[in-house]
């Protein structure tokens, strides 16, 4: 239509629907509740919007597919949209997710009711610019202009200590930020476009490739985020509202991982091979250290934010592996952990409505009253752990057969970090739901209500069904893996060729 | 011999024409009718600078020379008086409802108006070191007397006092700085000076030019020439601030850009050294000294002496994308800057005007409107896209790193994170704090302003490109 595709219309429809909330006048409960549904109806048909391009998408092939470009910037930096099978899976994450967030905030968002729709649409708008963009400048535009509406919904909508977590959020993604951007540049005058595809196949010297990755992992590393840049990240969560620790966790932290795979992996494939040792011992640091951190959090949020950290350690692991099986961890570790933290997000949001406290202390024994809720918290919490039969299983599992194959090392060490996580969650869930009811004021909590079963029910179906049959995730990308691969391994071999002529 | 008899092409001088003459006859309008003449001298004022607007979009694209070489127009030339003419009328606009409502509505303030706006489009066109003298006087001493304008005003008049005091410094300093370069040279026509100066200088040629681009940097606010900047936005009044913060930085930059790019271009080596030095300076000034600040116009002082450091980056590269850069940053920084001081005018209660930074807070819910907006320009001030200022800053880091001045760009890049600290305060005491009592509603002009600033700002970055592809076509007419 006009000369753009779905993908244009993916990056609009939110922004229609945010235009509409504005347009509604007052702030009668009449208002909000137009408000709510608008939201509720714009994301769900963005989601729609999304399946359809899906069943566009051609699994077969690892080019570009719904490709369009516009006239931008200039005659070598355009308005080019498209996705590939590493994309497609994380913009489905990111539509799929945007309706619970919007039901999460239904009840528990009393105040400027229609800004926060209007800033989560928007937000919306920018995730799916991030995994759509094809070209680096506009990538860049959208990871950055997420930062805006994420800003106000900690700051406003937020906990106690919110502003000096929504400036911390802020500062630490800039200043990580803003090295990239002029990466980009120095890649635009090298390669003379910023085109995506175009920079997939030029060949940066091996000096630029090194001061390039640097300046792309101070990026990515805060997003991801890394062990040691990580400490924005449970300050952000703890005072973010529900739904945005469902979207921090679930879509903001894959942008980091998705950067790795499109710009820092096939761009810099010398580089890469070269700092992997780097990335590894991050990684392990983070597995480890982040999990034995969460073991001592009284806060339910931080210590889920702490795990958030520790697995993604594992796609950093995974990713630098450099094997088909390493990429393909990664890749479906992102999509579980998007769909398993923002679920148990949800899960604290639902106690935290109630009780409002999120100290682990005041809970206890809730399992006597809230017998729907305990199910629904085990099997996240299982899922967290990566039992076999959920969709954490999968990709840690893979993740860590990349490493071995990799490193057994890294492999041995990172292993270590699937017994903590399975301390911590289940030692969480033991002191939140086991034992009595000590506390006079859980004597009156009540069970999931329908609004909450509907929002809990799709998420933990495809959690066990992704467990029990990865296949259509991992087919998405696994032609563009193998294109992937071919590129590191060039790199991979003229590394292992020049230490063998060492010897 | 008589081509010094021969008559010059008036053609290329018609803006300035119009607005000299049309100063002459505001002079006599209001010498004649006196405080009567009221409103309608600013309609004719607004007027005359409209249809110097037109005039200026009438010249031809390509170089012209009149006047017997002082005089030079190109594309160059034409977009930053395009610039200066909307930054003059904004600084119109903007001051029509303050002054009659503080009493201080009288007629000399739009002939002023356009007397210095008359000094801005000769200092942009000069083509020899006297023309650019004549015309930054001009500005000047318009600028001393407007920024004393609110004369039974204590802070106004120290404000005026101490522009004059350290403009004329300033200005003595770049006559000094000329009159040594003419001495090394030989002559005051930059294409001539041009032409002399190449390779290796001499130190007194070399100590002229760091002169000049003292008084340079004093016009735009540059570090270390800036210390008038927060004082005198702070006493004058805040449409005389809005007025100084956006037209004489147009052609202040106008000015650098072509004494260095038209009259050094045989010695970048030693000038790049300097610009490089004041934007880093700028910069970090701007970025640090802004924080502590409780009064807005004092901060926007400092965000405009940050922002001029940035602007310097493209001059720095010395290139035609760093040229573009300037273009296409005073362009954005034009809307951010009378943006941002049309929401300040329009906190007034009463008689009572609020310039603090605390006096803002909870804007968001008694004027979520106007709160929107600033939000807007804070965070385009700050860089983030997908707001114009980015696209701003894209422009100049783009070429200094093109330029290979990859410490510059590293150093601009941490210096805006930090200046975004407090950028954010304000989006947060507008945001997360508890409301205040309402505000008066706005005039239709400010609105105005506010609501075109706004909208280019949030919308620029859906169609970049007519304004990228005229600042570089204008920076092309350059080189």
């Amino acid at each position: 239509m006009f000369g753009f595709g779905i993908l244009s219309g993916l990056l609009i429809l939110p922004l229609i629907g945010a235009a509409f909330i504005l347009t509604l006048r007052g702030d009668s409960e009449a208002a909000r509740s137009n408000a709510r549904w608008a939201a509720l109806a714009t994301t769900i048909a963005t989601f729609v919007l999304s399946l359809v391009a899906w069943n566009r998408f051609d699994t077969a092939t690892a080019s570009f597919q719904l490709v369009e470009s516009h006239a931008w910037l200039t005659d070598t930096i355009r308005f080019k949209l498209g996705v590939d099978g590493f994309s497609i899976p994380l913009v489905l994450l990111t539509t799929f997710l945007m309706p619970f967030c919007i039901l999460a905030s239904w009840d528990s968002i009393g105040q400027r009711v229609k800004e926060y729709y209007v800033a989560f649409l928007v937000l919306e708008t920018t995730m799916i610019g991030v995994f759509c963009a094809l070209d680096l400048v506009l990538f860049y535009l959208f990871f950055e202009a997420g930062l805006i509406p994420m800003f106000l919904i900690i700051g406003i909508w937020g906990g106690k200590r919110r502003i000096y977590a929504s400036f911390k959020f802020f500062l630490y993604t800039l200043l990580g930020s803003v090295l990239m951007l002029l990466a980009i540049m120095a890649m635009y005058w090298q390669a003379g476009t910023t085109d995506i595809p175009t920079l997939l196949a030029f060949k940066f010297p091996y000096n630029l490739q090194i001061w390039l990755w640097l300046a792309f992992f101070a990026s990515f590393a805060v997003k991801m985020p890394m062990w040691p840049v990580h400490t924005w990240l449970p300050d952000a969560h703890v005072e973010a509202p529900t739904a945005g620790s469902v979207i921090l966790a679930g879509v903001l932290l894959k942008m980091g991982g998705y950067g790795f795979i499109r710009v820092s992996l096939p761009m810099f494939p010398d580089a890469s091979v070269y700092f992997a040792p780097l990335v590894f011992a991050l990684s392990i640091i983070a597995i480890i250290y982040t999990s034995l951190v969460a073991l001592m959090q009284e806060d339910i949020k931080k210590l889920i934010a702490y795990s958030s950290v520790a697995h993604m350690g594992f796609v950093t692991m995974g990713l630098f592996s450099m094997n088909e099986q390493g990429i393909q961890g990664a890749m479906f570790t992102m999509i579980s952990h998007g769909l398993v933290s923002g679920a148990l997000f949800l899960c604290v949001g639902v106690i935290y409505d109630r009780m409002h406290t999120r100290e682990i202390k005041a809970y206890g024994g809730l399992v006597n009253r809230m017998p729907m809720y305990a199910v629904v918290f085990l099997i996240l919490t299982m899922a967290n752990v990566a039992l076999p039969g959920t969709s954490g299983f999968i990709g840690e599992f893979l993740t860590l057969m990349g490493a071995f194959r990799s490193n057994t090392w890294v492999a041995f060490f990172a292993t270590t970090g699937v017994i903590l996580s399975a301390a911590y969650a289940l030692w969480l869930y033991r002191r939140v739901v086991y034992g009595e009811i000590d506390k006079p004021a859980l004597q009156t909590i009540t069970d999931l209500n329908r609004r909450e079963i509907i929002t809990f029910a799709p998420l933990v179906l495809l959690i066990i069904y992704y467990g029990v049959q990865p296949g259509p995730i991992l087919d998405t990308f696994a032609v563009p893996t193998d294109a992937l691969m071919q590129s590191v391994q060039a790199a991979l071999s003229t590394v292992k060729t020049a230490a063998v002529a060492a010897h | 011999m008589n081509p010094v008899l021969a008559i010059p092409a008036f053609g290329p001088v018609l803006p300035e024409i119009i607005l000299a003459a049309g100063a002459l006859v505001l002079v006599l309008v209001g010498a004649i009718r006196g405080e009567r003449s009221g409103e309608g001298m600013n309609i004719i004022a607004l007027a005359l600078l409209a249809a110097a607007f037109v005039a200026v979009l009438m010249l031809p694209d390509e170089r012209v020379e009149t006047m017997y070489g002082s005089f030079v127009i190109d594309g160059f030339a034409k977009f930053m008086k395009v610039l200066t003419l909307v930054a003059s009328a904004g600084g119109v606009i903007l001051s029509m409802d303050y002054m009659r409502r503080e009493g201080i509505s009288r007629f000399e303030y739009p002939i002023l108006i356009v007397l210095s706006t008359l000094g801005m489009m000769m200092v942009i066109s000069a083509n020899d070191l006297i023309a650019l003298y004549l015309g930054l006087e001009l500005l000047s001493l318009s600028s001393y007397v407007i920024a004393a304008f609110d004369r039974d005003n204590v802070r106004s008049t120290e404000a005026g006092l101490k522009y004059f005091v350290l403009g004329s410094l300033s200005s003595g300093m770049l006559l000094y700085g000329a009159s040594l370069v003419y001495g090394f040279t030989g002559s005051v026509s930059f294409p001539a000076i041009a032409g002399i100066l190449q390779g290796q200088v001499g130190i007194g040629a070399i100590v002229g030019v760091v002169f000049v681009a003292a008084g340079i940097a004093f016009k735009i606010s540059a570090v270390p020439f800036h210390m008038w900047t927060p004082d005198v936005y702070e006493g004058s009044p805040t449409p005389v601030a809005a007025f100084f913060a956006a037209a004489p930085k147009m052609a202040g930059m106008a000015m650098a850009t072509r004494v260095f790019i038209d009259a050094f271009p045989g010695i970048v080596d030693q000038w790049q050294q300097i610009i490089v030095f004041i934007s880093i300076a700028s910069m970090t000034l701007g970025s640090f000294a802004a924080i502590g600040q409780r009064n807005i116009k004092r901060l926007m002082a400092y965000s405009s002496i940050g922002n001029v450091g940035y602007a310097l980056i493209g001059l720095a590269a010395g290139t035609v994308e760093g040229i573009q850069g300037v273009a296409v940053y005073m362009a954005i920084y034009l809307a951010m800057t009378l943006g941002a001081f049309a929401v300040i005018l329009g906190l007034r209660r009463g008689n009572v005007m609020f310039e603090n930074v605390e006096d803002l807070s909870g804007l968001a819910r008694t004027h979520p409107v106007m709160a929107f907006c600033l939000a807007m320009m804070m965070f385009s001030l700050a860089g983030i896209p997908p707001l114009a200022g980015f696209f701003a800053k894209f422009a100049v880091f783009n070429a200094a790193i093109n330029a290979n001045l990859v410490a510059l760009a590293i150093i601009g890049v941490v210096t805006s994170v930090i200046g975004a600290y407090y950028y954010l305060r304000i989006v947060k005491v507008m945001y997360f704090d508890e409301p205040g009592a309402a505000y008066d509603s706005m005039p239709a002009g400010v609105k105005l302003v506010l609501g075109l600033s706004s909208v280019f700002v949030v919308l620029f970055g859906i169609v970049p490109a007519p304004l990228v592809a005229a600042a570089g076509a204008a920076a092309r007419s350059l080189f």
